[in-house]
């Protein structure tokens, strides 16, 4: 094993402004803010509910612009994926699949669920964390041989 | 009053959690998977933007709901807790393969529109066309579950 690019202090700064930002919400409409449920309610609406999660997901994108124009240069200025087109056609599926089933994402399962100390969202944390670390394990230890 | 106040209240808690995401740099897919790789080149940041996310949120969870309502809303909507079904964890093998193979969940794949990329619109596509595929599939399994269920009941009466 060898530790790269490790950002505690970034990260615990924006781990903690993700879970204001989920308190502030919980407080004031009394939602939980699991980005795979208030976003598929946009997709597959649900007639009355649907305003607050396009503003919801409209800010995600301008905070996203928020940070590039503060940051200018600093920190992440681009985007590069890390797997060709087909395979994040494949990721992107699962991705919405597997959330739709599974009721949730980081998010609502691994931030919001694990602070209310919900057995279902720990089952559903452990399976989706395991399941990443030996898809990464298989892709890039396995398949391409280490690289 | 009440009404625009509460989607005031949605775009503002949207806004800072995309940034957050930024800040912590979850928006860069390779720091994912690197956090992913514990055998190989292990970036721990992500252990860190889950507890200081956690450690906020447990705090402040009891304390608002001790609140008999929320500020904007008539009541409380929070998913239960306690069912653990076989959903939850066909549900979680899917995503977890999902996300390990491009290293973007939804939080970060939709603040990462703001890169307006090639590579983000692709995966979004197919995210939103996944979301999409199993609800309705949800949906159309629900009414099958139900007719069987009445079927069933039809015979034995």
């Amino acid at each position: 094993m060898e530790i790269v690019n490790f950002t505690p202090l970034s990260a615990t700064i924006g781990g903690a402004l993700i879970g204001l930002s989920a308190a502030f919400l919980l407080l004031v409409k009394g939602r939980v803010a699991g980005i795979s449920g208030i976003f598929g309610g946009i997709v597959y609406p649900e007639k009355g509910d649907v305003s607050w999660r396009i503003l919801f997901i409209a800010g995600l994108v301008i905070g996203g612009f928020i940070y590039q124009w503060l940051g200018a240069g600093a920190g992440v200025d681009h985007i590069e994926a890390v797997v060709g087109t087909p395979w994040l056609i494949v990721a992107g599926l699962l991705v919405g699949i597997g959330t739709t089933i599974g009721t949730g994402c980081t998010s609502g399962h691994g931030i919001c669920g694990l602070a209310r100390r919900s057995p279902r969202s720990l089952v559903a944390t452990v399976t989706f964390m395991a399941t990443a670390f030996v898809t990464v394990y298989i892709v890039r230890h396995l398949v391409s041989g280490g690289a | 009053m009440t009404q625009s106040k509460s989607l005031a209240a949605a775009l503002f808690a949207g806004i800072l959690f995309g940034f957050g995401l930024s800040v912590a740099q979850m928006i860069d897919p390779a720091k994912v998977v690197n956090f992913l790789d514990i055998f190989g080149t292990w970036d721990p940041s992500l252990a860190f933007v889950m507890g200081g996310g956690l450690i906020v949120n447990a705090i402040a969870t009891p304390l608002i709901l001790k609140r008999g309502k929320p500020v904007l809303a008539e009541l409380f909507r929070i998913p239960g807790k306690s069912q653990v079904d076989r959903r939850i964890v066909i549900g979680g093998v899917l995503f977890g393969a999902g996300w390990g193979l491009a290293g973007y969940c939804p939080g970060p794949m939709i603040t990462s529109l703001s890169f307006v990329d090639g590579s983000i619109l692709t995966i979004f596509t197919a995210y939103v066309v996944g979301t999409l595929g199993a609800k309705f599939g949800l949906a159309k399994y629900e009414d099958y579950k139900h007719q069987k269920h009445q079927a069933n009941e039809a015979c034995v009466g």
